[in-house]
């Protein structure tokens, strides 16, 4: 038969897969301490004037990971971090994967000159070098991490229209679609009972993959100090090192947490994407009988 | 009389694919000029048993008793005699198989592939084109693409391929599924035609009885992997003696015939699944309407049921007396 | 008066002609069958007569009522006519159960009512008995013949008067399709269902039709009672095919295959193929054959210069 996507097939599927699983595990944990950071752990010492540590000092026994220029914790900047740089990666991945799909779907049920139109944006958009849009836009616009959220979810949608629209497309030349419409259904109906829950699964492989790019996309705004001053994301770490010289005053402590952090996640959402997409893009196809 | 080898023989043939029994014990004969029909519908193991004979089924497949091609075992083949027996001997005609075709290259060069593999390059061009005229497709088809000819003419040049290399036996697998009627009568009579001619064997496999009673001498019906009737075409279809040919043949009404006019029968439930077969009763009895009680205890093997005739029914038992 | 009547009607895509000029009535609790190799435009009729498509030229007719051209009315229209098609394992949505299946219907045009008593109706109807065994089940649960059964549930739940089926039992096993078959004649016998159903099987047509209507190249070239076209065929087309069904030792096995719609021959557009002009019978005609196109039928007939010449009358 065709695609299996019924809740409990997935969830046997990527158990199956050591790699989503893995992922998955990761995920788990980097999203559990980010969201009892305030629990855990006293935001206080963020602050720069309540700094305690010396300046720059490399992992001791009270700090674990070194200060840093301000003589703050880094191992409490890196955890803090976390949380913006997750947040941000996820808001700016569902506001891209919200343009996407809405996209992908307009395009692909009502073609003819709409979807010619659309697809055009598409491609427009895809062309763009949306590392420099994004900038342009975090210039231009008041700082903050709303901008961060605006400026990467409006140039990395193209990707999710395009699997969308392709998607679409495939659903409507099913035998049910025909059925829906010989019914009487109209488009809303085609749309909201067949194409949407189809096009769904795959969507939600392709936002995993779409957060995973959106985390990077931050830390390079944030690294180019484009980011919210106010807030300690692992970009702004990065940035921060830089600008005060860790590297040359071989301050690794500093630059090291950030920059696995980033890996790490990043790598985890990929690998849950990656799983994700094998389940729900299954490629085998049922044997002939007799 | 000196009895030649049969072309094929299948002797007590089974097929697992694991647990799973897709053929349950076969015996049938194919001589030179002969043309044997195998009936069935899915899940009966028509097409494991045609792929079996060249050992084409995939690795997880067990093959059991013997499959004889001029009396040798394929079993005992080596992978060199396997592979010159393989189109050059036996030829199969795949079911689909107007998509068999590769669509990016041209018809000649795909009907020459079999000849080049089989070591003859000479005159490859004249064969291709001897075999397309044979085949009544037009000579310009040569140079051109499967997407330019239509389904007709692919399932013609699928019969081209097959006999390029002349062999002894030819098995077609659902020829004529998706082909018009006319086009059927064509393809079929071709079929007919041509093994005729070099005194070939035809091993023709098809859910369709009209199309096996039409071209084909003997006839057997498979159902669960088994053989469940067996005898000279035209009578089989006409009379059939088993519930399932029966039905089988119903499909298929004979036209002014006032008995069937306005009277569809069909049987509830669909053909088996090998893999959900399990214990000792005949398979066909689930569906059967003259089913006995006993017919759900005791296994059912084929019996005699006429002259050259057999079926695996109990209720052939009872009225052989009666039977014509 | 006809139920629903196709006028005329003549569908062109560029230059391919798939439906010709073809006049066809369906009556009220009347089975037609529309029969004819691939490429000879039913399909096409079909699609058009269930409002899918709008004809180029000529008109469909419902209840001596032209097709409203507007999406409301179209939709009203679609419960009347409703369509079975070929595939029922495509044409049922896999992650949907039976319920939701034969509901969708009644969900589209917000049918009131008791939904759960008119999905059981519509399953009894359609030989799932009990109702309830099979509402929470998924197609891929059912059997071939059950899935189709599905498919026609969904259609009788908007109580339609009409069905046109195009192959209804082709992908179903040979032993299955009586059961099918039976069906729609058991519909029409209980709830009156007229139906249309296209296929390229003369003992289907045999089977369940009423009247057959004949079609090659976009036209249709012999319409009568079934019985009547199917043992004394008259159109040397139909004779050929008949021949051929029954297997017997003289069948006449046309050569070549239809040409493409898109190069229909002048004259009949049977003439190339047809075995009365090359075996001499037509000898009388054979101009006519060539060169002039018999005229449309509009009721039962055969569209046949010989058979003209040879009753004397049109």
């Amino acid at each position: 038969m065709t695609a299996l996507d019924t809740r409990p097939g997935v969830w046997r599927a990527v158990r199956g897969n050591r790699a989503g699983l893995a992922g998955l595990v990761i995920l788990a944990v980097v999203v559990a301490l980010a969201l009892l950071a305030p629990v855990l752990t006293d935001p206080v010492a963020l602050d720069v004037t309540r700094a305690t540590g010396a300046r720059l000092a490399p992992p001791n026994g009270r700090f674990w990971l070194g200060t840093d220029e301000s003589g703050r914790s880094v191992l409490l900047l890196t955890w803090w971090g976390a949380r913006i740089s997750l947040l941000v990666g996820l808001a700016a991945a569902a506001l891209s994967v919200v343009i996407g799909t809405v996209v992908g779907l307009v395009a692909g049920q009502f073609g003819g000159w709409v979807a010619a139109v659309l697809m055009r944006a598409t491609d427009f958009f895809l062309v763009l070098p949306a590392l420099v849009l994004a900038i342009a836009l975090s210039t231009v616009l008041t700082r903050g991490l709303g901008t961060i959220v605006l400026a990467i979810g409006v140039t990395s949608w193209p990707t999710t229209a395009r699997i969308v629209r392709a998607q679409t497309l495939t659903i409507r030349t099913r035998g049910y679609v025909d059925r829906a419409v010989a019914l009487g259904g109209g488009h809303w109906h085609v749309i909201s009972k067949h194409v949407l829950p189809a096009v769904l699964p795959l969507v939600l492989a392709n936002t995993t993959l779409n957060v995973a790019g959106a985390i990077i996309a931050e830390s390079t705004l944030s690294f180019l100090g484009l980011g919210d001053p106010t807030q300690v994301s692992w970009g702004s770490m990065l940035n921060a090192a830089w600008t005060n010289g860790a590297v040359t005053a071989g301050a690794w402590w500093y630059l090291l947490p950030p920059g696995i952090g980033i890996v790490v996640v990043v790598l985890a959402f990929t690998l849950c994407g990656r799983a994700l997409e094998a389940v729900v893009l299954p490629t085998r196809r049922g044997g002939g009988r007799g | 009389m000196a009895v030649a080898e049969p072309l094929l023989e299948f002797r007590g043939t089974t097929v697992h694919f694991g647990p799973v029994a897709a053929v349950r014990g076969v015996d049938l004969t194919v001589r030179a000029g002969e043309t044997l029909g195998v009936a069935g519908e899915s899940g009966s193991g028509k097409s494991t048993l045609a792929l079996s004979v060249l050992r084409l089924l995939p690795r997880t497949a067990t093959v059991g008793g013997q499959v004889l091609l001029g009396g040798a075992d394929v079993a005992g083949l080596s992978w060199g005699q396997l592979r010159a027996v393989r189109w050059a001997g036996t030829a199969i005609v795949f079911q689909g198989a107007m998509h068999a075709l590769n669509p990016v290259r041209r018809i000649a060069d795909q009907i020459a592939e079999p000849i080049l593999l089989h070591g003859s390059d000479r005159d490859v061009d004249g064969r291709v084109h001897r075999l397309l005229d044979q085949v009544g497709v037009p000579a310009r088809a040569a140079r051109a693409y499967p997407h330019e000819l239509s389904g007709g003419q692919r399932q013609r040049v699928m019969i081209a391929m097959a006999l390029a290399c002349d062999p002894d036996l030819v098995i077609a697998d659902e020829p004529t599924t998706a082909l018009d009627v006319m086009v059927q009568a064509q393809v079929l009579d071709l079929l007919a035609a041509l093994v005729a001619d070099r005194a070939a064997g035809l091993l023709l496999i098809s859910h369709d009885l009209s199309v096996l009673a039409g071209t084909c001498q003997r006839l057997a019906v498979m159902y669960a992997g088994r053989i469940v009737e067996h005898g000279p075409a035209r009578d089989v279809v006409d009379h059939p003696t088993h519930p399932y040919t029966q039905a089988l043949a119903a499909a298929h009404p004979k036209i002014g015939d006032p008995a069937s006019r306005l009277a569809p029968h069909g049987l509830p439930g669909d053909p088996p699944d090998p893999t959900d077969l399990l214990g000792l009763r005949c398979p066909f009895q689930p569906r059967c309407a003259a089913a006995r009680p006993d017919c759900a205890t005791a296994d059912v093997t084929l019996r005699p049921a006429g002259e050259h005739r057999q079926a695996a029914c109990v209720l052939v038992d009872r009225s052989l007396g009666a039977h014509r | 008066m006809s139920l629903l009547r196709a006028d005329d009607v003549a569908i062109r895509y560029g230059p391919v002609r798939a439906v010709d000029g073809v006049t066809l009535d369906v009556a009220e609790g009347e089975i037609v069958a529309l029969v004819g190799e691939s490429g000879c435009g039913k399909t096409t009729l079909a699609t058009t007569l269930l409002g899918l498509r709008r004809p180029d030229t000529g008109r469909v007719l419902f209840d001596g009522v032209p097709l409203p051209t507007g999406g409301r009315g179209l939709r009203r229209y679609r419960r009347q006519v409703q369509w079975v098609p070929q595939d029922p394992t495509g044409a049922l949505n896999p992650r949907h159960t039976v319920y939701q299946a034969v509901a969708e219907g009644l969900r589209v045009h917000r049918i009131g009512g008791d939904e759960p008593t008119q999905v059981r109706e519509a399953l009894a109807h359609a030989g799932l008995r009990p109702a309830d065994r099979y509402l929470a089940k998924l197609p891929g649960e059912l059997s071939g013949g059950q899935r189709q059964r599905v498919v026609i549930a969904g259609a009788l739940a908007l109580s339609p008067r009409v069905l046109v089926a195009d192959e209804p039992v082709a992908s179903l096993d040979a032993s299955v399709r009586g059961e099918i078959l039976a069906l729609l004649l058991r519909l029409r016998a209980d709830l009156g269902l007229a139906a249309v159903v296209v296929t390229h099987d003369l003992g289907l047509a045999w089977h369940i039709a009423d009247r057959v209507a004949v079609m090659y190249l976009g036209r249709i070239v012999e319409l009568g009672p079934a019985a009547d076209v199917l043992t004394a065929p008259r159109h040397p087309y139909t004779r050929a095919l008949l021949s051929v069904v029954d297997g017997s030792r003289d069948r006449v096995v046309l050569p070549g295959e239809p040409p493409d719609a898109a190069r229909v021959p002048g004259g009949c557009r049977f003439h190339p193929r047809c075995p009365a002009l090359a075996g001499g019978t037509a000898r009388a005609v054979a101009h006519r054959c060539r060169g002039v196109d018999p005229v449309p039928l509009t009721g039962a007939g055969v569209a046949c210069h010989l058979r003209e010449a040879l009753t004397g009358s049109g």
